[in-house]
C-alpha cells in the first residue's frame, strides 16, 4: 500500500509577523499514508499545511508535492497542481452564499467539462461517501451542524478525486460521537480511495483511530514516529503529550 | 477526448467495449477510468438497454486506475441493468479497486443532487412574499425596540444616576467632535458649489448680490441639517450598528445580561443620547462652514466684500424662522439614525457575514428615512408657514 513519496519537505524554514516558525523541518509523506501533524499551540502546524498547499510562502528549503516543487511554480502550474490535492479548512470553509450541491459542483464547473446530469449523479455520490443524506444537497452552509458541514466540506475536497488530502483540524469543535464517526469516515474513505493523508489535529483519538505515522512539531522541526515509539519518546513535551493516553490505557488495563 | 480544460493530468485513455452472446451482455471496462478520461462514455452507457438481457457480465480485469467518477459510471450501468431484471456479475475486477467499489454501492444511492429552483415566477413570488412578510416583521419589530427604548428613557429620566456619563462623553467625542473635520470640509466644499452655481444664473438677470440670499436660506434650511445627517448617518450610524453587531457576534450582548445590567441602558442610552445632543452642534459647524465656503467664492467670483456678505446675509436670514428650521430637524435625525443604527445592530445573527449585511443596512434604512423625515418637515413648515 505504501508507495513513493507524495510530499517531500526538506530544510523547510518559514517566517510569520518576523518569528521564524520552521527552521531546516523535513518531512516526507508516502503515497496511501496517513500521518497526523501534532505540536503546542503557536508551533505552526496550520502554518506548515498552509505552506504545502501554497497558501503561504515559505523563505528557505524545498517543498515537494506529487513531484513538483510548490515554491518555484508558478500561479498557472500551481492551480493545476492544486486540483490534484482537496483541503478541508476547520470550519468546512463552503461558499455561505451556495448550496450543499452548489458547493461540491464548484470545482467540477471549474475544471471539468462534465455534462450537468453526470455533475449531479457525481455530486449526489461525494454527498453519499462523505456520508451526507440525499436531503442535504439543497440545504444552504447556515441550516447544517458544525459536523454535517464538516463533511460536506470532506465532499467538496473530494469532488474532483484528489490524490492527497489536507485536513485542518478536521474533529475540532465536535462531539466525541460526531469526531469517532468522523475519524472512521476518513479511514474508510483513505482506504478506497488510496488518499494520502495530512492531517493536523489536536484530537488524540483522532490520531490514534486515522493515523499511520505522527509528526510533532518540536522546536521548529519535525520528530515523526508511530503512536507506540511516540510515547516513549523521551522529549518532556511528547511525555506531557502522550501521558495522558498512557495513563488511560493504563487505567483501562488494571 | 474530453479532458480537463487546465488540469495537468498523465494523458489518460478509458477504453469500453460492449459485447452481447444472447441473453448475455458484457462490458469491458480497460485503461484509466478516472474523471478526465472516463466521462466520454458517459453517454454510451447511459444509452444501453437491457430487454431480453438475463445477465449483465462487467469485466473490469484491463483496469489500470479506476476513481470515484469511473466506479460510479460503472455502478450506474449495473443498477440500471438490475430495475431492469437483469443479473449481474463483476467479473476479474483488481482487488485494489473493490474498496472504492464496495463504497460506492453501499453508501452512494442517493438520487441525483437536486438544485433550489430559484428562477421562474413561482420563485419570483414566493421572494415577493417573503420580502413583504419579513418588512412587516421589521416594523413591528422595530415598534417593539422604540417602546423599549423609550421606557428605559423614562426609567433613567427618574433615575438619572443610571445614565452612563464616561460612556456618554466617549461616544460625544466620537460621533461629534471626530466628525468636524469631514463634515466641515464637505459643507465648506457644498456652499463654494452653491455659491458658484446661484452666481451663475443670477449673473443673467444682474441680480448676483441675490446670490447670498439663495446660499443662506438653502444652507441653513435645508442642506446644513441634510447633508450633516447623512454624513453622520454613514459615518456613526454605521459604526453603531457594527460596533454593537460584533458584541452580538461574540456572544457579549448575552454577557451583559447574564451580568444583571441591560443592553439597552449601557449600550443604546449613550449613543442615542450623544448623537442627539452632537448633532444640532455639528449642524451649526456645517451651516457655518458651508455660508463660509460661500463668502469665499463670492468674493473671487463676484467681488462682494466679506462686509456687503454678511450685511446682505443680515438681511436675507437675520430675523425669522430660517435658522431655526434647520436646527430643529437635527435631534430628530439623530434620533432616527441612532434607532435604526442601534437596532440593527441588535439584529445581528451569530455570524459575521450578518454584521456586514446589518451595516449596510442599516446606512440605507436612516438615509431613508432622514430624507422621508426632512419631507414631511418642508410640509408641516409649508402649512405653518415658516
Amino acid at each position: 500500500m505504501i508507495g513513493e513519496p507524495v510530499i517531500k519537505v526538506e530544510g523547510l524554514v518559514t517566517r510569520v509577523g518576523g518569528r521564524v516558525l520552521h527552521d531546516g523541518l523535513d518531512l516526507e509523506l508516502r503515497r496511501g499514508e496517513v500521518v497526523g501533524v501534532v505540536g503546542g499551540s503557536g508551533t505552526g502546524k496550520s502554518v506548515l499545511l498552509r505552506t504545502i498547499i501554497g497558501l503561504n510562502r515559505h523563505v528557505g528549503g524545498r517543498i515537494q508535492v506529487l513531484g513538483q516543487d510548490v515554491g518555484k511554480l508558478g500561479d498557472r502550474d500551481l492551480r493545476k497542481l492544486q486540483t490534484r490535492w482537496g483541503v478541508l479548512f476547520q470550519d468546512g470553509a463552503l461558499f455561505s452564499a451556495q448550496t450543499v450541491a452548489q458547493n461540491i459542483q464548484v470545482p467540477m464547473r471549474e475544471h471539468t467539462d462534465l455534462s450537468p446530469r453526470l455533475m449531479d449523479e457525481l455530486a449526489a455520490v461525494k454527498l453519499g461517501m462523505a456520508g451526507l443524506p440525499p436531503d442535504a444537497a439543497t440545504k444552504f452552509p447556515s441550516e447544517l451542524s458544525g459536523g454535517m458541514r464538516k463533511r460536506a466540506g470532506l465532499a467538496r475536497a473530494l469532488s474532483l478525486d484528489p490524490e492527497i488530502l489536507f485536513l485542518d483540524e478536521p474533529t475540532a469543535g465536535l462531539d466525541p460521537i460526531s469526531a469517532a464517526q468522523f475519524d472512521t469516515l476518513v479511514r474508510d474513505l483513505q482506504k478506497s480511495l488510496n488518499l494520502t493523508v495530512f492531517m493536523v489535529t489536536h484530537d488524540i483519538d483522532t490520531l490514534k483511530a486515522t493515523t499511520d505515522r505522527i509528526a510533532v512539531l518540536i522546536d521548529k522541526k519535525i520528530r515523526i514516529g508511530t503512536f507506540d515509539t511516540l510515547v516513549h519518546d523521551p522529549h518532556p513535551w511528547i511525555q506531557q503529550y502522550f501521558s495522558g493516553v498512557r495513563g488511560r490505557a493504563a487505567r483501562a488495563e488494571a | 477526448m474530453a479532458a480537463l480544460q487546465d488540469v495537468d493530468r498523465p494523458r489518460t485513455t478509458a477504453r469500453l467495449k460492449t459485447e452481447r452472446r444472447g441473453n448475455v451482455m458484457t462490458i469491458l471496462a480497460a485503461g484509466d477510468w478516472v474523471l478526465g478520461a472516463a466521462e466520454p462514455h458517459d453517454a454510451a452507457l447511459r444509452a444501453l438497454t437491457f430487454a431480453g438481457v438475463a445477465t449483465l457480465e462487467i469485466d473490469g480485469a484491463g483496469l489500470d486506475r479506476l476513481d470515484t467518477t469511473g466506479a460510479w459510471l460503472l455502478m450506474r450501468t449495473r443498477r440500471v441493468a438490475q430495475m431492469a431484471g437483469a443479473k449481474t456479475v463483476w467479473l476479474d475486477v483488481p482487488d485494489a479497486f473493490k474498496p472504492l467499489i464496495s463504497t460506492i454501492d453501499q453508501d452512494c444511492n442517493g438520487p441525483p443532487v437536486a438544485h433550489l429552483d430559484d428562477h421562474g415566477l413561482r420563485a419570483f413570488l414566493e421572494r415577493l412574499g417573503r420580502g413583504q412578510m419579513h418588512f412587516f416583521g421589521q416594523a413591528v419589530s422595530l415598534l417593539g425596540f422604540l417602546g423599549m427604548v423609550a421606557s428605559e428613557t423614562v426609567a433613567t429620566i427618574f433615575h438619572p444616576r443610571r445614565l452612563r456619563i464616561p460612556a456618554l462623553v466617549r461616544q460625544m467625542e466620537e460621533v461629534g467632535l471626530n466628525a468636524m473635520p469631514i463634515v466641515g470640509l464637505l459643507s465648506f466644499l457644498l456652499g463654494i458649489v452653491f455659491a458658484f452655481q446661484g452666481a451663475d444664473q443670477l449673473r443673467r438677470f444682474g441680480a448676483e448680490i441675490f446670490t447670498v440670499n439663495l446660499l443662506g436660506i438653502s444652507i441653513l434650511r435645508e442642506i446644513g441639517a441634510i447633508m450633516t445627517a447623512i454624513i453622520v448617518a454613514g459615518r456613526s450610524g454605521s459604526s453603531f450598528t457594527a460596533q454593537i453587531g460584533t458584541m452580538k457576534v461574540n456572544e457579549e450582548i448575552d454577557a451583559l445580561y447574564t451580568l444583571g445590567m441591560n443592553p439597552v441602558e449601557v449600550l443604546v442610552l449613550p449613543r442615542m443620547l450623544a448623537l442627539i445632543i452632537t448633532l444640532p452642534l455639528l449642524t451649526v459647524f456645517a451651516n457655518v462652514m458651508g455660508i463660509f465656503g460661500g463668502a469665499l467664492m463670492s468674493l473671487f467670483d463676484l467681488g462682494i466684500s466679506v462686509p456687503a456678505f454678511l450685511r446682505q446675509l443680515q438681511g436675507a436670514v437675520g430675523t425669522g424662522w430660517t435658522f431655526w428650521v434647520g436646527i430643529i430637524k437635527a435631534p430628530i435625525f439623530a434620533f432616527l439614525i441612532a434607532t435604526v443604527g442601534c437596532y440593527e445592530g441588535l439584529q445581528v445573527e451569530r455570524n459575521a457575514a450578518s454584521v456586514g449585511l446589518l451595516t449596510t443596512r442599516s446606512v440605507v434604512e436612516s438615509i431613508f428615512l432622514v430624507i422621508v423625515a426632512d419631507a414631511i418637515f418642508s410640509v408641516l413648515f409649508s402649512l405653518l408657514g415658516v
